[in-house]
């Protein structure tokens, strides 16, 4: 491969990758090895390359992404923790010609904001739903998420999620994909550069589908926490795979309104 | 027309662009007027029926950061849920009006009316250092006027605003003269009054955050400071109240909403039997018209603040007034609405006899 100097490198004919511009150019608050700034990064892509800026207002969580309009370069709105769907109705119905999304963790899309959550889906209200899902509140410290797997620690549950008192972990995704509001439920990763390709063109069918008026997209990303799991990088994405994947199973579960039937198997069995 | 009736008509007539809401008695006839009147079809504003008052406050709380104007109406319970919303659009700095029908509390208490809510609107429900404008309707008349008022003062300040009636006026008719019909402001007038809000970037600006976090202590000092100005500002221009006979009063009703109604009539039964007495009417509740009761105050021999609740205002109304008059207070609560002669007797015991 031809070498070139760093004056080379920026002559635009010699650029074959860059930062979008709608990333703010500042360091990101997320831990090394997170996969939010990945999102960040494909979110802000293609509503560049779909050039829909102008028209495009997103609503942020409580949680490690309650920063997420510090970096995200558009007209942003922070909620309440687990308020972000009630936000974001009221936002596209009141722009019903603008582009809506919310990006919200599991703590607050699963737990505190369920209600808000399950309605504004059971509605089909005309949004954009990403959902990052690391099993963990990883901005308060570590503590139990309602997606954390059965028996992983936590600093609320050192001894392991015991689900005899602490509950099931929850699959709020397959749940979404039952209600007739939804019209495009996926999940993705982002941890290799196969899952990032394909959790990009999820999110352009989401933001596609908003002009179709079709009901939410529904897009959850299964993603690691590393300082919250007590791991490194490499060892988060791997204990993911092996541990958070047969549960939380990749993949389309919802797709013009029907359920995928191969969607519908992770077993019961993980759970116990 | 009923108040609620009222509140409802007067929110299509201001131009409002989205009323989110949730049922409770004693107040929800606003929605099922909204809704039977197809105000999407008669102005284009959104009416939506959410799935709990949390819900319709950050309805509201999204609504109003694109600059729309948003509201809803509650009664007591259905508000305590809503104070953590209240909290977050004082802290960021939105226009929002909420429109509180009160009932008997605490708890889930009882539908008939009182003003049992004042200290959580006035002092600030929910957490932190806010204030918001609060006016307290005396009629059904104000409780259409207000919600022009409202609005036309949460867009002026920036801040949510509240209508703090009762289930009386709400629920009891008068007749009503309507104002005109406001046409709702189009999407561009929006964008160029409300520099501020998030309504999607042109590349010509830098992006509109909304938000009540600053994780600098300086920062966020520096919010709570330009937020107290917004209150000092607030107190010296938007006090509005009202004094009935006032001028040759030897003793003083202070009552504000359906208690000043009441005591209105009582002042009448009063002077019919040579008790020389005056009424002054609170109707902006924060800002406090504290100026002008000690005014008043401080030229009579006693003063009874009488409320639907336990004695709330009074506190006020002594801070304002001072302690060289005496001052009393005469409530019943609980649901129960005072009569006119009760009143009266509770000033010959209270302040004359007293």
């Amino acid at each position: 491969m031809e070498q070139f100097v760093k004056a080379e490198i920026h002559i635009p004919e010699n650029i074959v990758y860059k930062r979008t511009n709608l990333l703010v150019d500042r360091p990101l608050s997320y831990c090394p090895g997170c996969g939010h700034g990945t999102v960040h990064r494909m979110l802000m892509e293609v509503i560049e390359e779909m050039d829909i800026q102008e028209k495009t207002i997103g609503v942020s969580p409580v949680g490690c992404s309650v920063l997420a309009y510090d970096f995200l370069d558009i007209d942003m709105i922070g909620a309440a923790h687990g308020r972000a769907p009630a936000l974001a109705t009221a936002i596209k119905r009141l722009w019903p010609d603008h582009f809506v999304f919310t990006y919200q963790g599991d703590g607050d899309l699963a737990a505190i904001g369920t209600g808000e959550t399950i309605h504004a889906c059971n509605r089909g209200e005309n949004f954009t739903i990403i959902f990052i899902n690391n099993g963990i509140y990883g901005m308060t410290g570590g503590q139990m998420a309602p997606t954390t797997l059965p028996g992983m620690r936590s600093s609320t549950s050192p001894y392991g999620r015991d689900v005899a008192s602490m509950g099931h972990p929850l699959r709020i995704t397959e749940l979404v994909a039952q209600l007739p509001g939804t019209y495009y439920v996926t999940r993705q990763a982002v941890h290799t550069p196969n899952h990032v390709r394909k959790t990009k063109k999820a999110i352009r069918k989401a933001f596609e589908l908003q002009k179709e008026n079709k009901g939410v997209a529904f897009i959850e990303v299964v993603s690691n926490c590393n300082s919250g799991w007590k791991m490194t990088p490499v060892q988060a994405n791997k204990w993911m795979e092996e541990n958070m994947f047969p549960f939380y199973v990749l993949g389309d579960i919802k797709v013009d309104g029907k359920i995928i039937e191969a969607a519908k198997q992770p077993s019961s069995e993980v759970a116990r | 027309m009923k108040g609620n009736e009222a509140v409802a008509e007067a929110a299509i007539r201001a131009g409002c662009d989205g009323y989110f809401g949730y049922p409770i008695t004693p107040q929800s006839e606003v929605m099922e007027y909204l809704m039977s009147e197809k105000p999407f079809e008669r102005t284009g504003m959104v009416v939506l029926q959410a799935e709990s008052e949390i819900a319709a406050i950050n309805m509201l709380y999204g609504g109003a950061g694109t600059g729309k104007m948003v509201m809803t109406s509650s009664s007591s319970p259905g508000i305590s849920l809503m104070q953590e919303g209240i909290s977050y659009m004082a802290g960021s700095e939105l226009p929002a009006l909420v429109v509180n029908v009160v009932r008997g509390g605490p708890g889930l208490g009882t539908i008939q009316p009182s003003q049992a809510d004042y200290f959580q609107a006035v002092k600030g429900g929910g957490h932190g250092d806010y204030k918001m404008i609060v006016l307290a309707p005396a009629s059904v008349q104000e409780m259409c006027d207000h919600v022009k008022l409202g609005f036309e003062k949460a867009f002026q300040y920036r801040t949510p605003v509240m209508i703090l009636s009762d289930g009386a006026i709400g629920q009891m008719m008068e007749k009503v003269v309507l104002f005109d019909q406001v046409p709702r402001r189009s999407n561009e007038d929006i964008v160029k009054q409300c520099p501020w809000a998030s309504n999607g970037r042109p590349k010509h600006r830098d992006h509109n955050i909304i938000t009540s976090l600053d994780l600098d202590p300086a920062g966020q000092e520096r919010v709570n400071l330009r937020l107290q100005a917004k209150y000092r500002q607030m107190e010296q221009d938007e006090v509005l109240y009202e004094e009935i006979q006032c001028d040759d009063a030897e003793y003083l009703f202070v009552a504000f909403g359906l208690s000043a109604r009441i005591c209105q009539k009582a002042t009448d039964l009063a002077r019919a039997k040579g008790i020389r007495v005056g009424l002054f009417r609170p109707i902006t509740l924060f800002p406090f018209p504290a100026v002008q009761i000690s005014n008043v105050g401080n030229r009579v021999k006693g003063i009874l603040v009488v409320e639907m609740n336990a004695g709330q205002m009074i506190e006020d109304v002594k801070l304002s007034v001072g302690c060289k008059v005496k001052i009393e207070h005469f409530g019943r609560f609980g649901g129960i609405i005072p009569a006119p002669d009760e009143v009266v007797r509770a000033l010959e015991q209270k302040i004359i006899g007293g």
